[in-house]
């Protein structure tokens, strides 16, 4: 089949009503770039799951962070979009603006000169994502044990697929197949999604990043409603078993935990936490469960579940804006709200 | 004259006098500010532009180009983008103790060498000095907190205003919607959009400095002088300077004021190689990233082509390329709206930029 008829057949499909969802926060800005849902038959809905690590962190977790960066000598460095997101009372940037001490950085490595250069200053780093980032933690950690360097920690907040997925479908979100991670995947392998799949006889695909990859994971899902398949179009880079290496070097320094997701809760088996003796970097990731909506009608919530589209949100573009989030689906480019409001995924 | 401004060239005395001498005068050999008035008088005419533009951009010297090229090109620019003429320039320079005095000089000779490139004279300026805060820092900036970019790079301590005036005299007499005044409003269905070369390198490049990323990319800082001379006699509604916000956010702008559709194709927009590379890799989107030599220009269908030739002969116009069109809005929703057409077909609808961008990249 060529990708002519691939689109063709995905703007004409009359078939069945199809809800399909995609878990990772760099699929749901690649399709809101290719225009895909514009290329899409109205009975196939597409979904933005909870795949950005940014809106999945829950507001106690903030507050930590703006907690330690009020502490004298002490620096909390992050990637750039977790500054915006909010906490029970304020952002990291709004705290920023109240003399609290932020870096953004672009790597959790560019903390090592930082911290060799000043030895009395504490440095925190905000190590939020999945499986894809949680790899670079772990080089962190050996860089600092390798130079003995102490005075760096992690406030963890890392997060595990799919255990959210089965969680999803255990709980009312009514969805006929997933786009699986392809970030993701490299490390886990696509195996990882078989149960599910079984289990809830839908099929899973997991997905490159490029527009007609995107159909085409888009077409097999539609191909292989109500089978407990899983597809791999991502062959280049993704295989069953994942990458062992980096699984290897997560596990040395990380077990699994259960995980507060924002807006969804706590789900069993969904995380990580630093393990044994490397608890010594650990800033006081554990515990921080509480979740706080900002503003009581978001539905950050129902829209990370596949319930709701942002557009239903009675916030949506209103007084929630990317400049203005309520929640924190607004905050990141990767974020759902985020991307129907800037990209324009303006689907019918 | 060698060393670091201290707070003394900042007195208004003798070390001030020196400063302005031997730094700022014998370099921009202007017989007007060398009569050292309080203000310049010039020659004038009928109907002028004038606009003024601070810079702050770090780090001061960059890959291709530096602070004092980008001050008088971001104001040309402005002036240009108008249909003006650019004329005159005023500067005006906050220095920070510290600085050396030869890094002030490679800035002044490059803002004096653009000026002659750009052919408007620099007759005004004023000099402050201030505590240095960026350069010597305070414990905050030195240990990385309160650091927006990447590396901490701190390196400032030259801070460059400058106002421009341009004359109007005889623009674009071929352009009967406006009466030869070049304007945002004047976009109408049947328009095309043009961009004058690759978008994303100045973006690119500071961000691969900042990030100590080796690579050749350089930044687009240029006077766009000839490319609007170059399309003078042809009917043309809108100029505009496709700086911070990007490409994206300009054109969403141009769209609301004109209160009509624009559309442009993702496979026509032009971006260099080697900057979309590097935009792939770190997540970034060449439509929303800013740009110091580049102009968007929308004209009459009739005069599309014929523009488009005589831009692309033009000096730093070799890269142009027709984008997109004008068309007349379908519904109440499509009035002010920005479409991409992507490259497998979709249609994407584009906002301005969200968010910060990258700061202080001008």
């Amino acid at each position: 089949m060529t990708i002519e008829e691939i689109k063709d057949f995905l703007k004409t499909y009359d078939g069945e009503e199809i809800r399909l969802m995609e878990v990772c926060g760099s699929h749901t800005e690649a399709i809101a770039k290719n225009g895909i849902p514009a290329m899409l038959s109205p009975k196939i809905r597409l979904l933005s799951g909870p795949g950005c690590p940014v809106c999945v962190t829950p507001s106690a977790y903030i507050d930590r962070l703006i907690e330690l960066a009020k502490e004298p000598d002490t620096v909390v460095a992050t990637f750039g979009d977790l500054i915006r997101v909010p906490g029970s009372r304020e952002s990291l940037s709004e705290a920023k603006g109240s003399g609290a001490n932020v870096a953004m950085v672009y790597s959790p490595l560019d903390v090592l000169p930082l911290a060799k250069e000043h030895p009395e200053t504490i440095y925190i780093f905000a190590a939020v994502g999945f499986e894809t980032t949680t790899p670079v933690y772990a080089c962190l950690l050996e860089q600092l044990e390798a130079e003995e360097i102490e005075n760096v920690r992690l406030l963890t907040a890392l997060k595990t697929m799919p255990a959210v997925i089965g969680y999803m479908l255990e709980n009312g979100a009514k969805i006929d197949g997933f786009l699986a991670p392809g970030h993701v995947s490299v490390v886990t392998g696509s195996e990882i999604f078989k149960p599910l799949a079984e289990k809830n006889n839908i099929p899973f695909c997991v997905a490159g990043f490029q527009g007609n990859e995107l159909l085409v994971a888009l077409y097999d899902l539609v191909k292989n409603q109500h089978q407990g398949v899983v597809k791999n179009d991502y062959p280049a880079v993704v295989t069953e078993r994942g990458n062992e290496k980096a699984n290897e070097l997560i596990n040395h320094y990380f077990e699994p935990s259960d995980a507060v997701w924002r807006g969804i809760g706590n789900v069993k088996n969904s995380g990580r936490l630093l393990k044994g003796a490397y608890q010594k970097y650990d800033a006081g990731s554990r515990g921080l469960d509480d979740d706080a909506k900002i503003n009581a009608a978001c539905i950050c919530d129902q829209v990370l579940m596949g319930k709701k589209k942002p557009p239903e949100c009675p916030l949506f573009g209103k007084v929630c804006k990317p400049l203005s989030p309520q929640g924190a689906c607004m905050v990141s480019t990767e974020g759902s709200c985020f991307s129907y409001f800037a990209n324009g995924r303006c689907d019918k | 004259m060698t060393g670091t401004i201290t707070m003394q060239h900042g007195s208004g005395g003798s070390a001030t006098g020196e400063l302005i001498r031997e730094v700022f005068a014998e370099t921009f050999q202007s017989e007007v500010i060398n009569q050292m008035e309080d203000a310049a008088v010039v020659e004038g005419c009928a109907n002028i532009a004038i606009t003024t533009d601070s810079f702050v951009v770090t780090p001061l010297i960059y890959s291709g180009g530096d602070i004092g090229r980008l001050a008088v090109c971001g104001t040309v620019n402005d002036l240009l983008s108008r249909g003006a003429t650019p004329k005159y320039l005023t500067c005006g320079f906050i220095l920070e103790e510290g600085t050396p005095i030869a890094t002030l000089k490679t800035i002044v000779r490059s803002m004096a060498e653009t000026a002659r490139e750009a052919g408007v004279k620099l007759v005004a300026g004023d000099t402050k000095v201030i505590e240095g805060s960026s350069r010597n820092g305070d414990k905050q900036s030195k240990d990385g907190a309160n650091a927006i970019n990447a590396g901490g790079i701190t390196d400032g301590g030259i801070y460059i205003n400058t106002a421009g005036v341009g004359f109007l005299t005889g623009n674009f007499k071929n352009n009967p919607a406006s009466a030869g005044i070049i304007s945002a409003k004047n976009a109408r269905p049947g328009d095309k959009i043009i961009v004058t070369g690759n978008l994303g390198d100045h973006h690119a490049a500071l961000l691969a400095a900042r990030m100590e990323i080796e690579t050749d990319i350089k930044s687009d800082n240029a006077p766009l002088c000839e490319i609007v001379e170059a399309i003078r006699d042809l009917e043309v509604h809108t100029i505009r300077d496709i700086t911070r916000g990007g490409l994206a956010t300009v054109l969403k702008e141009l769209a609301e004021t004109a209160d009509q559709t624009f559309v442009i194709e993702s496979e026509k927009i032009p971006v260099d190689e080697k900057v979309q590379d590097f935009c792939g890799i770190l997540g970034l989107d060449p439509l929303y990233m800013g740009n110091e030599g580049k102009m968007a220009v929308i004209v009459a269908e009739k005069d599309a082509e014929k523009a488009l030739a005589n831009i692309k002969k033009a000096k730093y116009g070799e890269n142009a390329k027709i984008i997109g069109e004008v068309t007349e809005p379908k519904s109440e929703a499509d009035r002010g709206a920005l479409y991409e057409k992507t490259a497998i077909g979709g249609l994407r609808s584009l906002s301005v930029l969200q968010g910060e961008g990258l700061p202080r990249i001008c």
